[in-house]
């Protein structure tokens, strides 16, 4: 059972990029601790960049930091970079085209008990219609360690969420398939596709082999990448398996979901079900029993495509 | 003021007034602006660009240039006007303002060679001079970076929390300005939302604090060249301006923040303009 969250990968990766690159730099907002930068802080003092409780300002010192040509990496809770310093990331970030990183640690309903203002359940939704503004959410710490891998390397503004605790690998090394923009599949089902991203991957996984045990053969997509999007395996699994269902730690309205529904409707319309979270503020609950609540656990997964494969 | 400050100074009012008329001529092209704000600032751009910085238009990317913020984005016409008489953009580019499909939005944006950053929301461009700021710091440059925010907008409370980063960074290197018109869309600043006492808040946030007269190039020239930018306290100039400064029916009358002048109200600023650039060329 892996014990690392997504969230230690991440910066213990960048930890080791940026002590060969010193135009690395992580800024943060007194989420040292909670974004697990205190390594980084004490190994690389020079490269980090600690700005208080003010997020705002943490987003536009990362574009002035960037238009100078550094490398920020501005990481904090997710709910208060896509809230507090939305404007930021929209102006100074997206549409300057500023090559700031905002990595985004706890998403989704990772504190699920603290409520809704520390969920970042709007997240993809918003983001993704920024100009210019890519998105990304890996679903386990080997797919998170070859993200920063090919980040460093690529001067464009992204947003990348990661969840609080460890969960449960995916993937089985660090030899892992991954291409940026490009969704994998993990089961090559025919009777209907489901789709997740991030932590929900994971769960779409685990159903699609319960599934099998039934009978019913599931492909199995990861969308680690939201913006840019792979339209072409969404096309793909309508025309090949003919029903879609997509789960998210996400509100459901302008989402994965809706990311795939648009292509549907508009390329190959096939029965679709959303799963995700509705409109209401989050029953209080840790991240478990959130998911298991709203059925977007393996549980819930299996029921809705029983249900779909009925259409 | 040595003979040599004389010229200079005088170089620099008739290369501000040439930019006033221009950017008059394309707000009444375009019938579109924020000509009030804009007249405001003209001396203190002009003698950032002109006297201060360290920018050249040949090479805009230059990794070494001096860097300017305009925060206030809303004032573009005057920035677009400086950076035309500079030469980063041509005249007949900055003809084009306000037509359709033109380069030159009505705030600024990174696609004009010169412009650092897309602007137009206010009270970020504190913050990202900051990280220039760092950034300099960090690799021992030696640019200086200057940010030029409106009165009204010192209402963002974002500009506080750059304040606070730049004191404690030891940011010497960075310059903010106020353009003070007292004059906000809606009316005077102290109405509005009272702003005052900006030098005792501004000290208190740890900075360097400069009164000036900010349409009086000679007390701008002064204050820049007085300046140690090696000092471990960022600067900040209160720029006490004119709102519609050089045109005498927009000055420091409120609904000229964004008037665009009739026929007969631009004939006479032409007038008006004209006949300080024929004094200071006599």
């Amino acid at each position: 059972m892996n014990t690392i969250p997504c969230r230690k990968m991440f910066t213990d990766t960048l930890l080791a990029l940026a002590k060969k690159d010193k135009d690395i730099l992580a800024v943060t907002t007194d989420a040292r601790g909670s974004v697990t930068l205190d390594s980084f802080a004490r190994e690389l003092p020079a490269q980090f960049v600690e700005l208080g409780i003010a997020e705002q300002n943490a987003v536009g010192v990362g574009a002035g930091l960037a238009s100078a040509g550094k490398k920020p990496y501005v990481c904090g809770p997710a709910c208060f970079y896509v809230a507090r310093s939305l404007e930021q990331v929209k102006v100074d970030v997206a549409y300057s085209q500023n090559n700031v990183k905002i990595l985004g640690v706890s998403g989704g309903v990772s504190y699920g008990a603290l409520g809704f203002s520390h969920h970042s359940l709007h997240d993809i939704a918003v983001l993704r219609t920024f100009p210019g503004m890519e998105v990304c959410l890996p679903c386990d710490i080997y797919q998170t360690k070859k993200l920063v891998e090919f980040l460093v390397n690529h001067p464009r503004p992204v947003y990348i969420r990661v969840g609080r605790n460890a969960v449960p690998n995916v993937y089985e090394d660090f030899d892992c398939p991954y291409e940026y923009g490009k969704a994998n599949t993990l089961l090559h089902g025919t009777d209907l596709t489901i789709i997740g991203t991030g932590e929900t991957v994971w769960h779409c996984l685990e159903a699609g082999h319960k599934l099998a045990e039934k009978g019913i053969f599931a492909r199995v997509l990861d969308m680690h990448t939201l913006k840019p999007f792979d339209k072409e395996a969404v096309i793909k699994a309508a025309a090949e398996t003919g029903r879609i269902l997509t789960v998210e730690e996400h509100s459901i309205f302008g989402g994965l979901g809706s990311a795939v529904a648009e292509i549907v409707v508009q390329e190959t319309p096939v029965p679709m079900r959303i799963l995700g979270i509705p409109d209401e503020n989050v029953v209080h609950g840790t991240s478990i029993e959130i998911f298991h609540y709203y059925g977007i656990d393996t549980e819930g997964l299996e029921k809705a495509a029983l249900e779909l494969i009925q259409k | 003021m040595t003979l040599n400050t004389i010229c200079e100074v005088k170089r620099l009012k008739l290369q501000a007034e040439e930019i006033r008329k221009r950017l008059l001529q394309i707000v009444y092209s375009a019938k579109a602006g924020h000509i009030g704000g804009s007249l405001s600032s003209v001396e203190v751009e002009t003698a950032l660009y002109f006297h201060v910085m360290n920018v050249d238009p040949s090479y805009p990317q230059d990794p070494g240039r001096d860097r300017f913020i305009l925060s206030k984005g809303h004032s573009v016409e005057a920035y677009y006007a400086v950076l035309a008489a500079k030469g980063f953009i041509t005249q007949e580019l900055l003809d084009t303002y306000g037509h359709f499909g033109s380069k030159l939005a009505g705030h600024p944006t990174k696609k004009v060679p010169g412009i650092e950053l897309n602007s137009g929301a206010l009270g970020h461009g504190l913050s990202v001079g900051v990280g220039l700021a760092i950034a300099a710091h960090m690799d021992g440059r030696a640019f200086r970076t200057f940010v030029l925010m409106g009165d009204g907008e010192q209402g963002e409370g974002s500009i506080y929390e750059a304040a606070m980063s730049a004191s404690h960074y030891k940011l010497g290197n960075l310059v903010a300005i106020i353009d003070r018109n007292t004059l906000q869309i809606s009316g005077l600043t102290e109405v509005v939302m009272s702003l005052e006492p900006i030098r005792e808040r501004w000290e208190a946030f740890g900075w360097e604090v400069f009164d000036v007269q900010g349409n009086d190039m000679e007390d701008l020239v002064k204050t820049f060249d007085g300046f140690d930018y090696a000092s471990e306290k960022p600067k900040l100039i209160i720029s006490h301006t004119t709102k519609g400064n050089g045109v005498s029916y927009m000055e420091s009358v409120a609904k000229w923040h964004h008037g665009v002048p009739d026929e007969a109200q631009y004939q006479l600023a032409l007038q008006e303009i004209d006949a300080r650039i024929n004094t200071l060329k006599s």
